[in-house]
């Protein structure tokens, strides 16, 4: 069913198509209305889920671990501060192996106060074993929450699923709406390894030592390393699942490709300029442009930026002149943060072998910071002329 | 579709006794039972059991005559100071030889 | 009417098991091998970093024998919210959630997740053992350190604030069931348990614990000195039922008695309290006579 709705009602429709069971999120714009939505939803009774108004968003996080540990589907939503308030959280849900799934609806961070969009927020967690999918239109964040769900059970690791406050979240787009028959085909209720309960007990996530230790059968039980490792290990092995999520997605569903990058005109291309989320579309804009002028470029989404794709990054880029990375965020006193994982993905695949790429990168709508496409297209075709700096340029500033 | 074995890969504790080790090693002294004042002994049935009721870490078993595990006894003295008739008494450790200690 | 359990009629099964890592005498042990067999089988516990992560065990040994989730500091009363949740989806209506927090996990840290879920009137029973102090990091100070007690970081002139008195705090939230208990008095804390149980909403117990290296008294006085705090009515055993206060057990005898153990005695018993002054215990004792004097009044 096709509708014309705003991003943060995709969000809505693709969690309650997953029949998520536990709700709990604290208001924070521009995230509010996903959550506004579902409870409409539930309180409705068109969705069957216990919808917690929590206190904080640290307690919003706290609710889905506690109840996806003793076996319900959960689903949070935040942006910005409330990010970083439930910070602890974030890394005690990836240490814990649960298949939450939140929806980051990008926003500025503090200090100074800011509403607007940019990605700080859920770049700051890129370190914390969380999956991370990045939506470029309202189509790709209903079906990523979908994805999201199959994806984060079957590698018990929670995920990500951000887009960009306001230029996603509030503009209206249109896109469809899968049948809840479909869904449910693709998405079984879940079933976890294990779930809290008296007739098993068991306890969960206490003090682990530095070193391995017998349990009560007599086994060697993992020490606090190996358990850090496994989810490190499981999210290396982690694309080759979302691969398989794509696929099964596209058999269902009729739509999907390649699950780690969006490519656009890039095949031929001299230069390709990389981005996450809403900012790749303004750049075809922009790749229009310098295409008419003759110069060979193309724009690379990033969907999958956690664990970062860099076999599939260094494969697409390989043997380019140029790369240009426009991004949101950035490692401060450093430079962008997409820019140095892909930096250290093509120097990891490509170096020594003649194809590693120049690369160039501009940072762009900071706190919101209107982006003109005009700006994009103008610092795309110098950086192609002559690589304009080793450190990063701040498009738009106005000192 | 569940998760395999991804509890292997969480802190997931199973229960059982001893994870302080033989937590009885921390004792400097260690409570000893005279039958002839302890009350469900005297009356062979059940009464009293305040010892059992108070120590903290389950070692004292509801029995006649009550019997203290002491592979895990830490000694705290608490069983010998409510007990209502001065029926336990704490001995120092060293009192017992390492042949008796190694029975137990 | 429920009738009073007694040592004899005390459920023996134990939920936890012997060779813990708890302190040798500690009090906290005593109270939560009691209030577990009030609890029974089908309970769900939650426990954030305190003394009682420690009791519980080291992965991957757990020395209770019934499920726990271990949380993050602030978020004990949340994480109770959310397993209530999931419940409710699965329709369980029988198996009892119970929070275990200390002190410093309630009255400070833990006191903003803890009023949500009492607000939302989440069904669960939340208790908080007081051993004063944040004990398990080595004694330091908290909401309900009680005024002039020594601690790690009130070394010299002991806390300067009065004791946090949060069960006051949560009773402002009306809830069906606020207790203040002792682990000198496990019976009581027993049949408060099994009383409450199926009272709707958020209910909340104060456990007054004894410790041992926090405190400063040879271990096997502890039941002693949770005593001496009860009888010299400095802290008090009650129960709100519905808003209504009701003191009950030892404190409830002691009106009747109309005779206090002077404070001085619970104080000289422990030497976090060695810097009290004269002037500082009288302003005490003058505080729980009077406190008494209502006491007294009511019951006229």
């Amino acid at each position: 069913m096709h509708i014309i709705e705003n991003g943060n009602v995709a969000a809505a429709l693709g969690v309650k198509l997953c029949r998520a069971a536990v709700i709990a999120a604290y208001p924070i714009t521009p995230q509010t209305p996903v959550t506004e939505r579902l409870s409409e939803y539930v309180e409705a009774g068109e969705m069957k889920a216990e919808y917690i108004h929590v206190e904080s968003e640290h307690s919003a996080l706290a609710v889905c671990i506690a109840a996806s540990s003793t076996g319900a589907r959960t689903f949070t939503a935040t942006s910005s501060n409330g990010l970083l308030y439930m910070h602890e959280q974030v890394q005690w849900a990836a240490g814990a192996r649960l298949p939450i799934v939140m929806c980051v609806v990008n926003r500025a961070i503090s200090a100074p106060w800011n509403v607007w969009n940019d990605q700080q927020d859920s770049i700051s967690q890129r370190d914390t074993g969380w999956i991370q999918m990045y939506c470029a239109d309202h189509q790709q964040i209903i079906d990523s929450v979908i994805k999201a769900y199959w994806l984060a059970e079957k590698v018990s690791i929670p995920i990500m699923v951000c887009y960009d406050g306001y230029i996603l979240s509030h503009t209206y787009m249109p896109f469809d709406v899968p049948d809840q028959e479909l869904v449910d085909t693709f998405l079984p209720p879940f079933q976890p390894d294990y779930a809290l309960n008296p007739e098993e007990p068991a306890n969960l996530n206490t003090v682990t030592l530095p070193d391995v230790r017998m349990d009560v059968n007599g086994k060697l039980a993992h020490g606090y390393m190996e358990i850090r490792y496994l989810l490190h290990e499981d999210l290396r092995k982690t694309p080759a699942v979302a691969a398989d999520a794509e696929k099964r997605f596209a058999e269902i569903f009729g739509r999907g490709g390649d699950p780690y990058l969006e490519p656009y005109r890039c095949d031929d291309a001299d230069y390709v300029a990389v981005g996450l989320g809403s900012i790749t579309y303004q750049l075809r804009v922009s790749v229009d442009v310098l295409r008419k002028e003759g110069i060979n470029v193309g724009v690379m989404g990033v969907r999958f930026y956690r664990p970062f794709p860099d076999t599939a990054i260094a494969k697409a880029l390989k043997g380019k002149k140029g790369v240009i990375v426009f991004e949101k965020a950035l490692s401060y006193g450093y430079e962008g943060a997409l820019v140095s994982d892909l930096k250290s993905a093509l120097y990891e695949h490509l170096a020594g072998t003649g194809h590693l790429p120049l690369v160039q990168n501009f940072i762009a709508g900071i706190g919101g910071r209107e982006i003109r496409t005009d700006d994009l297209t103008q610092n795309f075709r110098a950086a192609i002329h002559s690589r304009i700096a080793k450190e990063p340029v701040w498009i738009g500033l106005k000192l | 579709m569940g998760t395999r074995n991804y509890r292997r890969k969480t802190s997931h504790s199973e229960h059982g006794p001893g994870d302080g080790g033989r937590t009885g090693s921390w004792r400097v002294e260690r409570p000893v039972i005279d039958q002839s004042l302890c009350i469900p002994c005297k009356r062979n049935k059940e009464a009293c059991f305040i010892c059992w009721l108070f120590c903290p870490d389950v070692v004292i078993s509801r029995t006649i005559p009550p019997k203290i595990d002491l592979e895990y006894c830490k000694g705290c003295g608490i069983c010998a100071e409510e007990c209502p008739t001065k029926a336990i008494t704490m001995v120092d450790e060293a009192k017992f030889s390492d042949e008796e200690k190694d029975k137990e | 009417m429920q009738a009073k359990t007694t040592i004899l009629s005390l459920p023996t099964e134990e939920f936890v098991h012997p060779g813990t890592r708890a302190c040798t005498g500690c009090g906290l042990a005593i109270a939560y091998r009691i209030g577990l067999k009030a609890l029974g089988k089908d309970t769900m516990l939650i426990v954030p970093p305190s003394c009682l992560t420690v009791l519980q065990g080291l992965f991957p040994v757990a020395s209770t024998k019934l499920p726990c989730l271990n949380v993050t500091f602030a978020s004990t009363a949340a994480a109770a919210t959310g397993i209530l949740a999931t419940l409710k989806t699965q329709g369980n209506q029988h198996t009892t959630v119970a929070a275990w927090a200390g002190d410093g996990g309630t009255s400070d840290i833990g006191l903003q997740a803890l009023s949500g879920a009492a607000e939302r009137g989440d069904n669960f029973i939340y208790f908080c053992y007081d051993n004063e102090g944040y004990m398990n990091t080595g004694v330091q100070r908290s909401g309900t350190t009680p005024i002039g007690a020594i601690t790690a970081n009130t070394p010299f002139k002991g806390k300067l604030q009065q004791k946090k008195d949060v069960p006051a705090i949560m009773a402002a939230h009306n809830l069906s069931y606020v207790a203040a208990c002792s682990a000198a008095y496990p019976l009581d804390l027993h049949d408060k348990i099994i009383k409450c149980k199926d009272m709707p909403g958020t209910k909340y117990f104060h456990i007054h614990v004894p410790c041992p290296p926090g405190w400063g008294y040879d271990p096997r006085y502890g039941i002693k000195i949770g005593r001496l705090a009860v009888e010299t009515g400095y802290y008090d055993l009650y129960e709100i039922v519905n808003g209504e206060f009701k003191l009950t057990a030892a404190s409830e005898k002691l009106v009747e008695k109309r005779k206090l153990v002077p404070v001085r005695e619970y104080f000289r018993a422990q030497s976090r309290f060695k810097i009290l002054t004269d002037e500082l215990i009288t302003d005490i004792q003058n505080q729980i006579d009077e406190k008494w004097a209502g006491y007294y009044k009511q019951d006229e």
